[in-house]
């Protein structure tokens, strides 16, 4: 009876998700779309600073030259691929963990659109030379309004989702009386709510202070509050990146392992962490800004480290985790039981390469976060090998090896080759490795970031022999994109049509939900709780940049 | 089965603890090197009105240049503007303590003296005050470290310590 009862319970509740398939795929394939040509930028960047100028011949396409090319980099790679992704993913996972459609698939859809709208207005300015401002677009630079418009029309929509997840979970909650949400559901939902609440900042700063400044409104604007308002959602948006892979490493990772999660109450304490701590932190990034005080920057380099904690947390259970996968596979000793992992799937390789760079991304992230010792990192190339590691590696090779199971689940199309998905993880590992490590070599040795090093009459002797080496570990992450690209292409159109599409397996836990206090899942309390700390971490700064203010800096087009 | 749910108990309460422990103990080195030591960042240090600045009228901004305030103290008005800092060379003797006092006359520009803490955002309407000691004599390498247009990359100047 048991047996039977378990074989047909999938297939008797087994929901339409045909909307949530659709809408994953679509966002999915613009991210990687987006991250083929922001990462193809990265390449001109290398061997420009090697000496070797591609801006000439590519001017017809890219008339801004370096900067121009930076600034598309910079946007397409951290804001378009990782939002795209992160809604596309988060629809869909959601939505099978509910086993429920969203609420409302016209919401859904007018997600989609909306960003897409937002996306082509942007991409304007941005293509032709009209908002080279970087992604982080600090006034006084002043780019075409359209940039602007459109940026905060992505954000807007990735909001519709947030609003589509509360009325689904709603329903579920209505439907299923005193059951816990569902892991993957839960952390969805909870990277949303963090999400939607940082935005506040970005998006203030754009519809209050920019928007009507690039359009000719008012004459001036504030840059100390603008940057104050962009770094409220310049930090947590690290969180928005890493949460949807932890969502991958905590829920479906150790079921592709062949273990279980060890422990969901913990993972469950980690997101609502991260929901309360990852947003009255904004200002370590400040730490060198003039404006504002030091006893501030003080107190949220001190909540920075409190938000290593649940960083740890989720370090000890995935790693926990793979340790089960790894003794449940014939593994033993202290480590020897990651070599029993499952190496040869692709997805479960990138992901663990990802992971073991990201430690080391964590520990330069405590380094920028450190009060005074950001002094000596604050904007050389030293961040920018922190955030290869964390959000080009921990994120984009995370996403990377969960299209390895996610396209053949969506398309119904077998991966093209299992061996060059392995290959281009190992290849990202060793390429990402090298090029970080040898520019927070170069940061240390006071290369600034986001320079025309290749250009620059202060490049020191001593750098170029870093400057060499971060170059050839850009083109192995050159060669490993290479396969990447060429494994979805061949698998979207040569892919051996699979005869069964593999369904989605959540791991479960040894330590389940029921272990887990009830207030856990009561978001509100949380929201409220995260709300009393950002105002305390931000309102007094912000009350005396406002009440200083004279708002009478005039915009620059300085490119 | 009790055993073994307090066996994993054991082991997130010892992963737990050192996870507490490991970020207190850095907070409480970073306090120690600021407050007991004197490594200081930036504070707020006034506003200034960027008209005044362009035109040449500011009290301050409108005479750029060192001047010895006291016996092996000087105080270094400087402007960053696209590309360039104003003076864009500081020349001084060695042991000297320097406080740079700065300004932008149109967007954000950075300023990082390699080889000592200083390490500022210029922005418009904002005065950056930084101050640093220099002992060995050679040259220092100020670098522009804020994206400030299409010229970044040669905006930079010294400090020559004799």
């Amino acid at each position: 009876m048991a047996s039977i009862a378990a074989r047909a319970r999938p297939l008797a509740i087994s929901a339409d998700l045909s909307v949530e398939r659709k809408l994953a795929g679509i966002n999915i394939f613009i991210a990687l779309a987006a991250l083929a040509v922001g990462g193809l930028m990265g390449v001109l960047q290398i061997l420009r600073y090697n000496g070797l100028d591609l801006y000439t011949p590519a001017k017809p396409l890219l008339p801004g030259g370096y900067y121009q090319g930076l600034t598309v980099h910079g946007v397409l790679n951290v804001l378009v691929f990782t939002t795209f992704y992160i809604i596309g993913f988060l629809t869909y996972i959601f939505a099978k963990a509910l086993n429920r459609p969203l609420a409302s698939s016209r919401l859904a859809w007018a997600t989609l659109w909306v960003m897409v709208s937002g996306l082509l207005l942007a991409a304007i300015p941005l293509l032709t030379n009209n908002a080279t401002v970087m992604f982080t677009f600090y006034p006084p630079l002043k780019a075409d309004s359209l940039f602007y418009i459109g940026l905060t029309m992505v954000v807007a929509g990735t909001w519709l989702l947030l609003v589509n997840m509360i009325l689904t979970r709603n329903a579920w909650l209505a439907d299923n009386p005193g059951q816990r949400t569902p892991l993957p559901a839960f952390m969805a939902i909870v990277t949303m709510l963090m999400w939607t609440i940082a935005t506040i900042g970005v998006a203030s700063e754009m519809i209050f202070l920019v928007i009507p400044w690039s359009l000719g409104l008012v004459g001036g604007t504030d840059p100390v509050l603008a940057r104050t308002l962009f770094w409220f959602t310049g930090h947590p948006i690290v969180y928005f990146w890493l949460l949807p892979a932890y969502i991958s490493w905590y829920t479906l990772v150790p079921a592709q392992a062949g273990g279980k999660l060890f422990s969901d109450p913990m993972a469950r304490v980690s997101f609502i962490l991260f929901l309360i701590l990852s947003i009255p932190i904004g200002m370590h990034h400040q730490v060198t800004d003039p404006g504002i005080s030091e006893m501030w920057k003080l107190v949220h380099a001190v909540f920075t480290f409190g938000v290593f904690f649940p960083s740890l947390l989720t370090f000890f259970n995935v790693v926990a985790s793979l340790e089960y996968a790894g003794r449940r596979n014939g593994g033993e000793g202290w480590l020897a039981w990651i070599f029993n992992l499952p190496w040869g799937k692709p997805e479960i390789s990138a992901q663990l390469v990802a992971m073991m760079l990201f430690a080391f991304g964590g520990i330069s992230g405590l380094v920028n976060a450190s009060y005074n010792v950001n002094l000596v990192v604050h904007n050389t190339s030293w961040i920018s090998g922190h955030f290869h590691l964390t959000v080009g590696t921990a994120v984009a090779l995370s996403f990377m090896g969960i299209t390895y199971w996610l396209v053949p689940h969506l398309t119904g199309r077998a991966l093209w080759s299992r061996s060059l998905g392995v290959a281009q993880a190992w290849l990202w590992f060793v390429g990402m490795g090298l090029f970080s490590h040898f520019m927070h070599e170069l940061g240390l040795r006071g290369m600034p970031r986001r320079s025309d090093i290749g250009g620059a009459p202060y490049v020191q002797d001593e750098w170029r022999f870093f400057l060499f080496f971060a170059m050839i570990g850009g083109l192995i992450m050159f060669v490993s994109a290479i396969f990447y690209y060429l494994n979805m292409i061949m698998t979207l159109t040569r892919g051996k049509k699979l005869a069964e599409v593999p369904d989605i397996t959540f791991a479960r836990a040894l330590s389940g939900p029921e272990d887990a206090p009830k207030v856990l899942d009561r978001l509100l309390v949380w929201v409220a709780v995260a709300a009393v700390l950002i105002l305390i971490n931000y309102l007094p700064t912000i009350i005396d940049i406002i009440s200083t203010a004279t708002f009478d800096i005039p915009g620059r087009r300085v490119w | 089965m009790k055993d073994k749910k307090f066996i994993s108990y054991l082991f997130e309460v010892a992963w737990i603890l050192p996870s507490v422990a490991i970020p207190v103990s850095m907070m409480v080195a970073i306090l120690v090197t600021a407050f007991a030591v004197g490594v200081r960042v930036p504070t707020s240090a006034g506003r200034v009105s960027i008209s005044a600045v362009v035109a040449g009228t500011d009290s301050t901004f409108s005479q750029t240049g060192l001047r010895e305030i006291a016996p092996g103290r000087y105080e270094a008005i400087m402007l960053a503007q696209t590309f360039m800092f104003v003076p864009n060379t500081i020349e001084i003797p060695a042991g000297s303590k320097v406080t740079f006092v700065l300004t932008s006359k149109d967007v954000i520009h950075g300023f990082k003296i390699e080889g000592v803490p200083v390490n500022v955002m210029v922005i418009p309407g904002q005065v950056s005050r930084v101050t640093a000691t220099f002992d060995k004599p050679g040259e220092y390498l100020i670098v522009c470290h804020e994206y400030c247009g299409a010229g970044h990359h040669v905006m930079f100047g010294k400090v020559i310590v004799n």
